[in-house]
C-alpha cells in the first residue's frame, strides 16, 4: 500500500530526512515517533507531495509521488500537523470542498459527506463554524476531510497532539475503526499513542530512521528494564552522541 | 475536452469557496459599498457629473484605473496570503490537482466580486439615458475593458498574494505594483521618461500602461491590442501566481 524508498531531504546544510526506508502494509497502523525536530513532519509532507524530495521516492498503491504525483496523492488521506481547515464553513461545507476538489461526483459527494460524518462523530456540530469548534472537533473535521474519499493510505500527523484525554480517546477510536481497511502512518512525539493504537512503531531521530519493531519490541529494549518510555530515550540518547 | 476538465479540476470547488468566503463574510458587501460610494463621490463631486449636464460616461470611466489600483488589490489580498496564514496551502498542495483550477478558480470568485460592483453602477447609465441621448454602444464598450481592466488588476493581486502570508504586505505590494503598471502612461511620467531615456523608451513604457490602454475604450473605440493587453496581463500573472503558489513544494 505505501512504499517509502530512500526518501531524503536536505535544507541548506541540514539533513532534515536521511534515506527513510519502510513499507506499510494494509491493516497496519505504523506509530512515526521521535522528538520534535526529527524529521517527521518533513517526511509526512514528502510522502503527501507538498514537499518535493532530494533522493528517494514514495509509492502510493503502487504510484509514485515524484513522477506521478496526482494519482498518488488520490489514493492518499492526509491530515496535516495543526489540521489547518477553513474557518468560515462548517463542517459539511468544508468537506464538500475538499470532496469536490479531489474531484467527486456530485451524486457521490452527499453519501461520502453522511458517511465521514457519520465516522467521525461530528453531525452534531454540522451547522457551526468550524471557527466556533473545539479543537477536538476541528481535528475531527480535518480526519473526516483526509477520509472524503475513502483512501487506501493515510498519513496523520500528530492527530491527537494538543487535545485533551476526552477528545484523544475519541481521535483514537476513529482511527481504529479505520485500521482494518487501511495503511495508516500516524506521527507522534508523545510515546503514549504507541500501545494505544499502533501495531508497528518506527523510531527516527535526526532525520535517520533508528528503530522499526512492534511496541512490544521496542520495550524490550530499554537497557533498564524502564518500558516504552526508557527504550524511547535510550534510542535517541544514542543516536545524539553517534551524532556528536 | 478531458484533459482540459483534468486540467481544470478544482476550479469549480475552488470558485465556489470563495465566492462563499466572500458573500458569507462582510468583505464583498464592504467592497462593493465603498467602492461604489467613492467611484460616485468621485465622478459627482470632482468631475462634475450633474453640473456639465453632458450626456456621457466620461468623469465615471476616467476614475475607474485609479479607483481599481487600490479597491481590487484589496479584494485580492486574502486569496492566498490567508492560505498560507492559516495552513491550509498545505491542504491544497495535498489535492491530486493541477494549479490553473486552484489559480482560476480564485481569481474567478474574486473577478466576479468586482463585476457585481460594476453593475451596481448601471444606475448611472440609465441616469444620463434619461439626461440625454448618450452613445450606449461606445458605453457598453467601455464596461466591457473596464471590467477587463479590473481582471487585470485583480491578477496581479492574486500572484502577488501568494508571495507572502501578511495580507497587509500583499495589498502593500500589489498596490504599488498597479500603480506601476497605471501610471506607466501618465504624461509626467512618459515625459520624465523622455527626458531621461528617449522618445523610444517613453514608447515602451506606454505600451505596458492601464491607462494608455483604456484610452481608446473611453472613446468609445475598440481597440483589439488593448484586448490582448489586458488578456496577456491576466494570463502572464495568473502563471506566476501557479509558480509563487507551488514554490513551497521546492521547500
Ligand atoms: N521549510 C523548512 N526550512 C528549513 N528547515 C526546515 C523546514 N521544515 C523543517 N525544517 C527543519 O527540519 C527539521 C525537521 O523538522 P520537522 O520535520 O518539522 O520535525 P518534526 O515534525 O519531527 O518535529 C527541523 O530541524 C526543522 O527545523
Ligand atoms: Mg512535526
Amino acid at each position: 500500500m505505501l512504499d517509502i524508498k530512500g526518501l531524503t531531504r536536505r535544507f541548506g546544510s541540514k539533513t532534515a530526512v536521511d534515506k527513510i526506508t519502510f513499507s506499510v502494509a494494509k491493516g497496519e497502523v505504523v506509530g512515526f515517533l521521535g522528538p520534535n525536530g526529527a524529521g517527521k513532519s518533513t517526511s509526512m509532507r514528502m510522502i503527501a507531495g507538498v514537499l518535493e524530495p532530494d533522493e528517494g521516492d514514495v509509492l502510493l498503491d503502487g504510484h509514485s509521488i515524484v513522477s506521478n504525483r496526482r494519482d498518488a496523492q488520490a489514493s492518499l488521506g492526509y491530515l496535516p500537523e495543526g489540521a489547518p481547515l477553513y474557518l468560515d464553513m462548517t463542517p459539511p461545507e468544508f468537506l464538500r470542498f475538499v470532496g469536490s476538489a479531489r474531484g467527486m461526483e456530485k451524486s457521490a459527494l452527499g453519501g461520502a459527506v453522511d458517511r465521514v460524518t457519520a465516522d467521525a462523530r461530528i453531525h452534531s456540530v454540522s451547522s457551526q463554524t468550524i471557527r466556533s469548534l473545539s479543537k477536538g472537533y476541528r481535528r475531527r473535521v480535518g480526519l473526516a476531510a483526509a477520509l472524503i474519499h475513502d483512501p487506501p493510505v493515510l498519513i496523520l500527523d500528530e492527530p491527537t497532539d494538543g487535545l485533551d484525554p476526552n477528545q484523544k480517546r475519541a481521535v483514537r477510536a476513529l482511527i481504529a475503526r479505520m485500521a482494518p481497511q487501511k495503511a495508516i502512518v500516524i506521527s507522534t512525539h508523545t510515546l503514549e499513542e504507541v500501545p494505544a493504537m499502533c501495531s508497528r512503531a518506527i523510531v527516527v531521530d535526526q532525520g535517520r530512521m533508528i528503530a522499526d519493531e512492534t511496541p512490544e519490541g521496542l520495550a524490550a529494549l530499554a537497557t533498564d528494564g524502564g518500558g516504552l518510555e526508557a527504550a524511547f530515550r535510550d534510542l535517541t540518547d544514542q543516536s545524539v552522541e553517534a551524532a556528536a | 475536452m478531458s484533459s482540459l476538465a483534468e486540467a481544470l479540476r478544482g476550479f469549480r470547488a475552488t470558485y465556489a469557496r470563495e465566492i462563499g468566503a466572500y458573500f458569507g463574510a462582510p468583505i464583498a458587501y464592504v467592497f462593493i459599498i465603498v467602492f461604489l460610494l467613492a467611484i460616485g463621490l468621485f465622478t459627482w463631486e470632482m468631475a462634475g457629473f450633474f453640473e456639465t449636464g453632458s450626456a456621457d460616461l466620461a468623469p465615471f470611466f476616467a476614475w475607474h484605473p485609479w479607483l481599481y489600483m487600490v479597491f481590487l488589490p484589496a479584494l485580492a489580498m486574502r486569496l492566498w496570503a490567508d492560505e498560507r496564514a492559516g495552513g491550509t496551502d498545505e491542504l491544497l498542495l495535498s489535492l491530486p490537482v493541477r494549479m490553473p483550477g486552484l489559480v482560476l478558480g480564485k481569481f474567478f470568485a474574486a473577478w466576479t466580486v468586482a463585476a457585481v460592483a460594476l453593475a451596481f453602477t448601471l444606475p448611472m447609465w440609465i441616469t444620463v439615458n434619461a439626461l440625454g441621448s448618450p452613445d450606449n454602444a461606445a458605453i457598453a464598450l467601455t464596461y466591457f475593458m473596464s471590467l477587463l481592466m479590473a481582471g487585470a488588476y485583480i491578477s496581479i493581486g492574486a500572484a502577488i498574494s501568494s508571495l507572502t502570508s501578511s495580507q497587509v504586505t500583499a495589498f502593500v505590494l500589489s498596490v504599488v505594483v498597479a500603480f506601476l503598471f497605471t501610471v506607466a502612461g501618465w504624461p509626467l511620467v512618459l515625459s520624465g521618461v523622455a527626458d531621461v531615456a528617449g522618445t523610444g523608451m517613453a514608447e515602451a513604457v506606454a505600451r505596458f500602461s492601464f491607462l494608455t490602454h483604456f484610452e481608446g475604450a473611453q472613446r468609445g473605440v475598440l481597440e483589439l491590442r488593448a484586448v490582448v493587453f489586458f488578456v496577456g496581463v491576466i494570463a502572464l500573472f495568473a502563471c506566476l501566481n501557479g509558480l509563487w503558489a507551488t514554490r513551497k513544494r521546492l521547500g
